[in-house]
């Protein structure tokens, strides 16, 4: 091998500051990094492949698997797509319901984040903080849909069932209580001297290349753009709703938290119009050719068994055509394009990972800077490798 | 979604080989001969009327048994104007241009088709696999690909006296 001033050393994949199974090659100039190449693929399950050879139905719990920490942000975008290519019409209470509990599955993302992003920084109290909201988020999660992490709760046509009794109370008394508790993690991080110093001027991504690098999500907002796909292609009703998109200016490590955590604030707002707002009316669309009857129909009434039994066993076949749908998960825009051939199988799902593109910029963002940054620019992505591996 | 029709009228007025078609159910895109996409694409992201500056994605799909036999995909938003638009292509194995001169983003994107569908992308900066290892064999994602290995329902025995 020839001589080189550099030195390479790998950092990964079962480092934990990468979050997963991310491995990284560094070549250094002394602590100061030349250059960068990521290396993943650890976790390939290879899920737009297995789509393709299970029927609509049965690609759905796959979504969960993409982005563990906000599986009912996939299910979302997942039925959105399908339910383009089979037209079909949401009713308002199913929609009001879906734009609050993915509220939820963000604040319990973010909470995940500002913990884990703490920890990697130094900060060990953010942590134990942070995981005590994250807990009831997610309680109130599992109260719907009786998991924590793998929902299978938002299914096209609508809902899996009406909301269990109780839902509303509780999802309003942990939205309440949660604008305190995010004033705690401030006092304990925004002014802090050493949270400061760590994060500020640390691997600043301009609004130029964060566009060409099609980075989304809050780290092209902490870089001053204005694209968030709630406000520009508005899906499941947001429009209907008053919030504002925060925006950084810097474009650094410290606007990316300072985003998160105002984006959280708007969350609850959002949540709390819906709780205020929600309609009564059915949960499901009235499209019997593809949606399931209510269980309790199914154990009292023939004909809905019958049905049911059709569309489970014999999987719905959407019209021939292709759609494309997005919304904003906690990363980013997350997509589906799916190709329909009229059969009862997708003949391609293509996921629009966002992890998947906001890491395409770490090599351009620690371009310069040193070692120990380099933990803090892989934690600031808010990377999952569980999505960008598929 | 605004309305992405007026764009699509400017790419094909000023590129040959363009052609607008339906994209069921949702809005036309465009379909370009495979020998002049960087020159649309070029067109799409620096024209003055078009500026569409961020590569949304970008991905093949397999349609074994037609000719050619992959259509790649790119979905394209402007900032400035506040549209989305899909442009698609159609290529035999011998692949197409790159875009990453383009858009960075397309480097890990073709990468990916690379690994996935087989498809070189000429003047591609570094173009590896990136979720298989460098030895695999095949190319998951193309149709004839199968879902489970030939041995896949046997159990897994270890063989000592060969080990």
């Amino acid at each position: 091998m020839a001589e080189s001033k550099y030195m390479t050393i790998n950092m990964g994949p079962q480092h934990p500051a990468t979050h997963g199974v991310l491995r990284v090659v560094l070549e250094l100039d002394g602590e100061t990094i030349v250059s960068s190449t990521p290396d993943i693929g650890y976790l390939h399950r290879g899920i737009e492949k297995i789509f393709e050879n299970r029927t609509y139905w049965q690609g759905q719990p796959l979504t969960d698997r993409l982005d563990y920490t906000s599986g009912m942000s996939n299910n979302l975008a997942y039925c959105l797509a399908v339910e383009k290519l089979l037209g079909i019409e949401i009713p308002k209470r199913a929609q009001y319901i879906r734009v609050m509990l993915s509220e939820l599955q963000r604040i319990a993302a973010h909470l995940l984040w500002v913990s884990t992003h703490a920890l990697d920084m130094g900060a060990m109290t953010v942590l134990f903080y942070g995981f005590r909201e994250r807990e009831s988020c997610l309680k109130v999660l599992e109260k719907v849909s009786g998991a924590r992490l793998m929902p299978d709760y938002i299914r096209f046509g609508g809902l899996r069932e009406e909301l269990p009794e109780g839902f509303l109370k509780e999802a309003k008394a942990f939205i309440d209580d949660l604008p305190r508790r995010i004033d705690e993690y401030e006092t304990l991080l925004t002014e802090n001297v050493i949270w400061k110093r760590r994060l500020k001027d640390v691997c600043p991504l301009s609004a130029e290349d964060a566009i060409g690098y099609g980075v989304t999500g809050p780290v092209l907002r902490a870089s001053g753009v204005n694209y968030d796909v709630r406000k520009a292609y508005p899906y499941t009703s947001y429009e209907d709703f008053d919030f504002e998109i925060p925006l950084g200016t810097a474009g650094d490590i410290y606007d990316r938290y300072l985003v998160r955590l105002k984006e959280m604030r708007q969350s609850v707002r959002i949540v709390d119009q819906a709780i205020q707002k929600l309609p009564d009316g059915p949960i499901k669309a009235d499209a019997p050719e593809y949606v399931p009857p209510e269980k309790t129909d199914v154990s009292k009434d023939m004909a809905a068994l019958i049905r049911h039994f059709k569309i489970m066993a014999d999987g719905i076949k959407p019209p021939k055509g292709e759609a494309y749908a997005s919304i904003e998960s906690s990363k980013g825009e997350l997509g589906f394009y799916i190709v329909s051939d009229g059969s009862e199988k997708p003949y391609r799902v293509r996921i629009r990972p966002p992890s998947f593109l906001n890491l395409g910029s770490v090599s351009k963002m620690i371009e310069g800077s040193l070692v120990a940054d380099v933990v803090a620019a892989i934690g600031s992505i808010d990377i999952v490798l569980g999505e960008i591996d598929k | 979604m605004s309305d992405n029709s007026e764009f699509l009228k400017i790419l094909s007025d000023k590129v040959a080989g363009v052609k607008i078609v339906p994209t069921p159910p949702g809005e036309p895109s465009a379909m370009v001969d495979r020998d002049s996409i960087h020159e649309a694409l070029d067109h799409l992201r620096y024209d003055r009327d078009l500026l569409f500056d961020m590569l949304v994605d970008l991905f093949a799909v397999d349609y074994a048994g037609e000719e050619p036999r992959f259509e790649v995909v790119y979905i394209l938003r402007s900032t400035k104007n506040n549209a989305r638009i899909v442009v698609k292509t159609r290529t035999g194995d011998e692949g197409i241009e790159t875009a990453s001169d383009l858009w960075q983003a397309a480097n890990f994107l073709e990468r990916e088709i690379y690994d996935m569908f087989g498809l070189p992308f000429a003047n591609h900066p570094d173009l590896r696999r990136i979720y298989n290892p460098d030895d695999f064999e095949g190319y998951p994602l193309r149709k004839e690909f199968p879902l489970e290995g030939k041995d896949f329902d046997k159990p897994f025995v270890v063989d000592l006296e060969k080990a």
